[in-house]
């Protein structure tokens, strides 16, 4: 019994002299807590939610979101519907003037001309029965697909935005070659990068230090200069008058006239983005690579393995945790990708993170690019699963 | 008749070896080695001795400079490893971490195109050998470092080669498993009948385990005999240092006759053994510590020291003493019943026969 208060007395005591430390490494990392929890976790999640919340419509018109709810899309549609339809967004006008034009702007996302067929409802005076008088203004409203629209876009919480990724519209189609195309090119630079860094990270981790310090210092020379210097000196080596152009023509390989187009396209892209994120293979490989004894490929040739079948079964096996860790790396930095692909890429060499920075600036339809980046993160979250299932998390090795 | 015979003497053949990695220095200078088939030979000396250089060269991973290897009546300079048929053990094992118990020790057959039912047959055979049956699944990592030294060895033999190699192969355990290992690869090699050469710089490993051994430094094979012989019968100075505890006393030779060398040293003239010295140049004596007698009832030489420190090691007593000159010198008397006390400043008696005094090179 008084052993067991004792105890009791122990632990407090223990927490107490524990409780500066913890106040202290609290107060330590909190800086750093509240800038990641500024910059970085609630961006996230205020773009999660915009991809799926827009309260426009149900803030505004609350009576109408509840009567299209239950509304069974059999027309024609009940007169209640019609009457809290033409009062609500009546009302909106009176709040504030620009409210029904953005309200219509969001129905005509989902069925194009509705702009036009919304907007006289606000600026005509209606009177009951509203159905009728709805008719009469324009034909469109004795049809179910504008209710539709209106019923989509209403609720608050749904995935609508994510609609805008079906392939049912030309504009949409946009978007999944998009993705397409981005996944592509993101599988094919982490493949280049791969062929290219395993080599050279070899060599690094084989050189004697002195010359493999020198090289490393090359390998990181491009994390030393601006991103858009390297992306603007490749467009200076690529352009038709660019340098290795006129190299080739000086050096009578090519004619004048058949420059290659080497510029404003797909290859441009691939060009640029595996040059700039070539470090970011070499690092883990070389990491990884240097921590392989020399012992483990002796003892396969010594029983019996020709070089090749040393290299392949026991050498390259373990840089597996480094390779595994740069494609990761450069294939969730290339599936986001913007500035080398805007500036280099042209018409073709455009990838999904300029759709997104379009959606933002010139269409200024936030939730469909905040539903692009949901689609994008959800992506690179399933590939760190399939990583970790595969590999194991535990044994990646970044440097 | 006379070939025959020096295949079997001469399985392994070093001639007149010399490797040099910058040009400059040569690690290995003029090795002349011989090793007899069945024989277990180690090479053992300090770190840069150049003897994992020359295990390095038989194995096939360093180039020889100049001069020829033998295997087996085959000139092997420029076999590649992977075709020399030699197994070999590693400092550290190098298991393969990604592969199974099982996987590793089928490594070697499985390059070598064997069926999946003969591998799996000498796998499991090769795991009783080592007395490691049912651990096949397992990763090198999940194994203490006896049970992976077991499995080393096991995918080393597996494939039945002309030849063990074996760089330093228990350096990574502790104490009492090195010794228990030591044993162990002992009976093997016994058991098996196979040729081993072990490398390592442990002197009593290399006295425990070895039909012969070569003694390196400096890139020079010293000595080469067995066991009892290096210990007993040191060739020079660095032998006798090197292996055993040993005591040294340095001096002037005065005169050799009928083998027997006339020292003067400081504070006194002694015979010993002319092993390594001219007259009139200065040698070192070796005597070694278990030789010397305390109040010795008949000796050939007998000398008064004065007791620097004792100390107590439980079945025996060290006592340091300082006589002709050396305050190294070392007495190692048994911890018996009716011990006489000693105490540091008292003087002793101690006295050696001429042959226990080895006259070396200084």
């Amino acid at each position: 019994m008084s052993l067991a208060i004792d105890q009791n007395a122990l632990t407090a005591r223990l927490a107490k002299a524990e409780r500066r430390g913890k106040i202290r490494a609290f107060l330590l990392v909190a800086p750093l807590l509240a800038f990641v929890l500024l910059s970085f976790v609630i961006p996230i999640a205020n773009l999660v939610t915009q991809a799926f919340y827009g309260d426009l419509v149900s803030s505004n018109m609350p009576k109408t979101t509840a009567e299209l709810a239950t509304w069974n899309g059999t027309m024609p549609v009940p007169e209640s519907l019609c009457e809290s339809f033409v009062t609500e967004f009546k009302a909106a006008k009176v709040k504030d003037a620009a409210l029904p034009t953005r309200i219509a702007t969001l129905v005509n996302r989902e069925f194009s001309g509705s702009l036009s067929k919304l907007r006289p409802v606000a600026n005509n005076e209606l009177s009951a029965p509203y159905c009728g008088a709805l008719a009469k203004l324009n034909d469109e409203w004795t049809k179910p697909e504008i209710w539709n629209a209106i019923k989509i876009v209403s609720p608050s919480v749904s995935p609508r935005f994510f609609g805008s990724i079906r392939p049912e519209t030309e504009e949409n189609k946009i978007h999944l070659a998009l993705f397409g195309r981005t996944l592509y090119v993101a599988a094919a630079v982490t493949l280049f990068c791969a062929l290219l860094g395993f080599p050279i990270g070899f060599l690094l981790a084989h050189l004697p230090a002195r010359t493999s310090n020198l090289l490393m210092i090359i390998v990181l020379l491009p994390f030393w200069t601006s991103l858009l210097v390297r992306t603007t000196a490749w467009i200076a080596l690529l352009q038709q008058n660019g340098v290795i152009n006129d190299t080739l023509v000086a050096l009578g390989l090519i004619a004048d006239d058949q420059r290659p187009v080497m510029m404003y396209n797909m290859f441009a892209t691939f060009v640029a983005m595996t040059h700039v994120l070539l470090p970011f293979m070499i690092l883990p490989l070389y990491s990884v690579m240097t921590g392989i004894k020399p012992n483990f490929v002796r003892a396969a040739r010594s029983l019996g393995a020709t070089p090749f079948t040393a290299f392949w079964r026991v050498y390259f096996p373990l840089t597996i945790p480094g390779l595994g860790a740069g494609c990761l790396l450069v294939f969730i930095l290339a599936i986001g990708y913007y500035i080398t692909p805007a500036l280099v890429g042209g018409q073709s060499g455009q990838l999904i993170s300029n759709i997104i920075a379009f959606h933002m600036q010139k269409t200024l339809n936030w939730p469909l690019a905040s539903a692009i980046g949901t689609l994008l993160l959800a992506g690179v979250l399933l590939l760190y699963w399939l990583y970790n299932r595969l590999v194991g998390i535990e044994k990646m090795k970044f440097a | 008749m006379a070939a025959s015979h020096s295949a079997d003497a001469g399985f392994v053949r070093f001639e007149a070896v010399e490797k040099t990695y910058d040009g400059i220095n040569l690690v290995v200078k003029s090795l002349n080695l011989s090793i007899g088939r069945g024989e277990f030979l180690t090479m053992l000396g300090p770190s840069g001795s150049g003897k994992t250089t020359t295990l390095m060269m038989l194995a096939g991973f360093e180039s020889a400079t100049s001069g020829e290897i033998y295997l087996d009546g085959e000139r092997i300079n420029n076999i590649p490893p992977h075709k020399r048929g030699l197994g070999m053990v590693f400092q550290n094992y190098a298991l393969f971490p990604h592969m199974s118990i099982a996987e590793n020790i089928a490594f070697p057959l499985q390059v070598r195109h064997l069926g999946k039912a003969e591998i799996a047959e000498r796998v499991r055979k090769a795991l009783d050998m080592v007395q490691m049956s049912g651990l096949d699944a397992r990763k090198p990592a999940q194994l203490s470092g006896g049970q992976q030294q077991r499995i080393a060895l096991a995918r080393a033999l597996v494939f039945e080669p002309k030849l063990l190699l074996m760089d330093e192969p228990l350096g990574a355990l502790d104490k009492q498993l090195r010794e228990h290992m030591q044993y162990e690869i002992k009976h093997l090699h016994e058991r098996l009948g196979i040729t081993i050469v072990y490398v390592t710089h442990d002197q009593s490993e290399a006295l425990t385990m070895s039909d012969r051994i070569a003694v390196f430094n400096d890139g020079i094979i010293q000595q080469l005999a067995a066991p009892a012989d290096l210990y007993e019968k040191p060739d020079n100075s660095f032998v006798a240092q090197f292996i055993g505890e040993n005591n040294r006393i340095a001096g002037r030779v005065v005169s050799i006759t009928n083998g027997k060398a006339r020292i003067d040293a400081k504070g006194g003239t002694f015979d010993a053994l002319a092993v390594k010295c001219t007259a009139g140049q200065s040698t070192s004596v070796s005597i070694r510590p278990e030789r010397v007698s305390i109040d010795p009832v008949q000796a050939d030489i007998v000398f008064d020291a004065r007791i620097e420190e004792v100390i107590y090691l439980g079945d025996h007593i060290r006592i340091r003493v300082s006589v002709l000159g050396s305050d190294e010198f070392v007495v190692k008397t048994p911890n018996q019943n009716n011990q006489r006390k000693f105490n540091s400043g008292d003087t002793l008696r101690i006295g050696w026969a001429v042959e226990d005094g080895r006259a070396l090179d200084a």
